[in-house]
């Protein structure tokens, strides 16, 4: 039985201590906001917070995640990056979107006024085929309350 | 928490500006407002319903991609009907013939379905109206219909008051029907809200993977890694005794030609996805490959470059190109290549299905949910009308989900195991059992006059077709030339386009843009080599090749018809103007001819729509190529939402570098050698240009196409900046075999 915080409520799981997070997430909690799209990480659309840190939860396993403090999309509460993302219409299909814009609220908690390599550094993991980066690099400055050029 | 997320999702609707329109739910079984079951208020069709309380629910039947369509439609239609947007709901088709063609595919919803749509709205309209003049007992000519009521001067009676006397009345022939002028079209050419953005930034949006039901298995599917491979035999004991693994099922065999049939293989069944992943890991599966398994990507492309270097099919004729090339001053001439392109969208394929009592429910991320119904039907042996397809949203498609063959491998699979499934694609599977983009080399030939004048052209081109993954045949089909070989608009004297031969040994399948990737990138570098041979500026060399405003008639283009995406001549003509239009404005734009930057142009008419790009490019830190700005302007006619249609074509620049930079699926023994992305590649945000500017002409014009034709200029643009940099040409992709980038 592995316990973790998942989102501020305790989940009790009885699963394969390998299996990846982002499937615990998924299939057994029924939180399907987090996304898989390579299960290698190399396309950042799993990514969730473990105890604040960014990880891919798709090479995760759930056992690394015992007694830790899990945050997904779900978790996020009208957070300034979901309301810029809205305004500024980021999303395009929006499947890469939950793994961008939790990729950025760890940049955003860490470094609150990142500048543009700093975005580029922290993004470079999140793939989005629609190509709304120049998007979301304005939508993290907006969020962050700088000017958007 | 104390607050729900319908209310935090209602505080995100309430930032943005009054007048939008709110989304429904996410796509799922509840009963439709659409049903016959629901018939009180006004129905006039299948579209439109404003119920007694005034509630309008406008169905959208074209499926949502990025592209926009769940933003766009409803409002235009709410700014036919009259309706106030924030009183709209919007409700996502199931797959169903009495919508018309729903594929979502051809850069076609608005451009398509402009007039009969807003009709449908019109048509509600009109009954609303004359409802209303019955009560006031008035003529109908006199009132009018805005902000959810129709109005007699300052007397109103609200959509809600009018919707049942108006749905008892007769509906009216559609030629009794007037649309609205476009100076009442409010919403026309405006930066639309995103409905469905507080969906998506919650996680609630609901994509095909997202579909969970109750008693529900997931299956990960080993498929023969050859097309046309077979399952000669397997051993599941490993596989099953995997904790979770339920079931071992083979899938049933395809036959040639493979259209949408499921791929064959062997499917692992398991409680959870990490357990069926695990389950195929360990399955023992012994494969005839076939004969597709001496398809070797380097030895194909030495035949095609052999196939281009004979004469082939003629496709187009104008005057004599080889007494011009006889007699010439000097010959130009370049062969081009690019790759099989992959679909790889961020969602691999993935559909829910469930089978009970002879008919099969699926939920599933496809661009075309009627043709899910029929391969579905046909695989499972039942009629269509026992079958249903929900659409979900798409995360991402690109033509890879217009094709069934995951829906009915979920069909099949939930009849077999009697429970639920939902089949789940891996990168990997999605990487090797793509319908590729056809693998393409062209010959570029063209005759100088003693002047320097182009006096002839002649173009070769060597792909597999997409129709040989449907039908035996025998070379490209029109509709397969008219992607930039027999529309190109060229004023040159003499002009002759060839097919050469090029079997298939993969599926090939339709991606975004299609063969106008290719014939765009040959055509616009080659004609950036004919400026440079010339001694001329490129953007005044490509303006005399397409020459004076015109439209070019099919005798000047030397072919005797023109599919011109399903448009007529005479709505759609080829028009030189546009195209020069839109070279003027991107150019202008960028500075072009001011010194200090590289910038490479190219332009491109594809699916009715006229595109030019130009990039600058820069060398980074490392000295490799990076794109550090770009512009785009587009001429697609009446645009109804400006902001997806910047946002499509900022996409489309960022989608063609990443064929220009990193594109290319390449086979070995008949295998796909890419398998996830560290070998298949895309741009990353450090990749991405620091600007797109993208200027969309203001047109009153019938629309054309917006998906695609942002795509095809890029990468010529990109090969004739890199030329402009550093004096090497690209006449391969990607950049990235050259070791530029």
């Amino acid at each position: 039985m592995i316990r973790l915080s998942v989102n501020g409520t305790m989940r009790e799981l009885d699963v394969d201590p390998e299996m990846p997070l982002l499937w615990a997430l998924r299939d057994v909690l029924g939180l399907t906001g987090t996304k898989y799209g390579c299960g290698q990480a190399l396309c950042g659309a799993c990514t969730v917070h473990l105890d604040g840190e960014v990880v891919r939860s798709c090479v995760t396993p759930v056992a690394r995640a015992a007694g830790k403090s899990v945050t997904t999309i779900e978790g996020l509460y009208d957070h300034p990056l979901q309301r810029a993302w809205c305004d500024m219409a980021v999303p395009q299909c929006g499947f890469c979107q939950s793994g961008q814009i939790m990729t950025a609220a760890a940049l955003l908690a860490q470094n609150p006024k990142p500048r543009d390599q700093d975005i580029d550094q922290s993004l470079a993991g999140n793939l989005c085929r629609c190509g709304t980066y120049l998007h979301i690099r304005a939508a993290v400055k907006r969020a962050a309350g700088m000017p958007e050029e | 928490m104390a607050i729900t997320r319908r209310e935090f999702v209602g505080g995100l609707f309430l930032s943005f500006a009054a007048g939008r329109v709110f989304a429904d739910e996410p796509p799922g079984a509840k009963p439709k407002t659409s049903d016959p079951a629901s018939t009180a208020g006004l129905q006039p069709n299948v579209f439109v319903h404003v119920a007694s309380d005034g509630q309008v629910t406008i169905v959208c039947a074209r499926s949502e991609m990025g592209q926009g369509v769940r933003s766009t439609i409803p409002a235009l239609m709410a700014d036919e009907l009259g309706a106030d947007p924030s009183r709209v709901r919007i409700e996502q088709a199931d797959g169903d013939k009495r919508y018309g063609d729903q594929n979502t595919d051809g850069s076609s919803s608005i451009r398509n379905a402009y007039d009969d749509l807003r009709r449908a709205a019109a048509t509600a309209r009109v009954m609303l109206v004359a409802a209303a003049a019955q009560r006031w007992k008035v003529s109908p000519g006199s009132l009018e219909a805005h902000d959810h009521a129709v109005w007699n001067g300052r007397r109103s009676l609200t959509f809600g008051e009018l919707a049942d006397a108006a749905g008892k009345l007769p509906v009216p022939k559609a030629e009794d029907v007037k649309l609205r002028p476009r100076k009442e079209m409010a919403h026309v050419y405006q930066p639309l809200p995103l409905v469905d953005g507080p969906a998506i930034v919650t996680g609630a949006a609901k994509f095909g993977a997202d579909v969970r039901l109750d008693g529900m298995l997931i299956a990960v599917i080993a498929r023969p890694p050859v097309a046309g491979g077979k399952v000669v035999s397997f051993d599941a004991r490993r596989a099953l005794a995997v904790p979770g693994v339920k079931r071992v099922i083979a899938m049933p065999e395809p036959k040639a030609p493979f259209a949408f049939q499921p791929w064959g293989g062997v499917a692992v069944l398991a409680d959870n996805t990490w357990a069926a992943m695990r389950g195929r890991s360990e399955l023992d599966v012994k494969w005839d490959l076939g004969a597709n398994a001496s398809y070797d990507s380097d030895s194909y492309r030495r035949e095609l470059s052999a196939s281009v270097h004979a004469p082939g099919k003629p496709a187009r004729n104008v005057g004599d190109v080889d007494a011009a090339l006889a007699t010439a001053a000097r010959v130009v001439e370049a062969e081009y290549h690019v790759p099989h392109l992959a679909h790889v969208p961020m969602e691999p394929p993935a559909a829910v299905a469930r089978f009970a009592d002879g008919a099969c429910e699926v939920w599933a991320s496809t661009q075309n949910p009627q043709a899910a119904r029929t391969e579905i039907a046909r695989v499972l042996g039942i009629p269509e009308e026992k079958t249903t397809c929900h659409v979900t949203f798409l995360g991402g498609a690109f033509g890879r989900k217009s094709k069934a063959d995951f829906v009915s491998e979920a069909a099949f699979l939930a009849r077999e195991a009697g429970t639920p499934v939902r089949v789940q694609w891996t990168r990997e599977d999605d990487l090797r059992h793509d319908y590729y983009n056809a693998v393409n080399t062209q010959l570029l030939t063209a005759a100088l006059d003693g002047q320097g004048k182009v006096i002839a052209w002649r173009q070769r081109t060597a792909f597999p077709p997409i129709a040989s993954t449907f039908k035996a045949v025998a070379g490209p089909a029109e509709g397969d030339l008219q992607q930039g070989v027999t529309d190109l608009a060229l004023a040159i004297p003499n002009v002759r386009a060839e097919t050469c031969d090029a079997a298939a040994h993969v599926r090939i399948g339709w991606l975004r843009s299609v063969y106008n990737i290719f014939h765009a990138f040959a055509a616009g570098s080659f004609m950036d080599e004919l400026a440079h041979a010339r001694g001329l500026d490129p953007r005044e060399a490509l303006l005399e090749m397409i020459g004076p405003p015109r439209i070019v008639t099919l005798a000047e283009l030397g072919v005797s018809k023109l599919p011109n995406y399903g448009a007529t001549m005479e709505k759609h003509p080829i028009d030189t103007g546009r195209l020069r239009g839109v070279i003027e404005r991107a150019t202008k734009m960028s500075g072009w001819g001011r010194r200090g930057r590289a910038l490479g142009l190219a332009a491109h008419r594809s699916f009715l729509t006229y595109v030019a790009v130009v990039v600058s490019v820069v060398r980074n830190g490392s000295g490799k190529i990076a794109v550090d700005e770009a512009w785009l302007a587009a001429d697609a006619g009446t645009v109804v939402n400006l902001e997806r249609a910047r946002t499509q074509m900022e996409g489309a620049v960022i989608f063609g570098m990443s064929h220009a930079f990193f594109g290319g699926a390449t086979m070995k023994g008949g295998i796909t050698e890419q398998t996830n992305f560290h070998e298949y590649r895309l741009v990353r945000m450090p990749d991405a240009p620091r600007k797109i500017h993208v200027d969309i002409v203001e047109s009153d014009g019938p629309p054309c196409g917006i998906g695609e034709p942002g795509v095809p200029p890029v990468a010529p643009a990109i090969a004739n900046a890199v030329f402009a940099l550093t004096g090497q040409r690209i006449r391969e992709l990607p950049l990235m075999r050259a070791g530029i980038v």
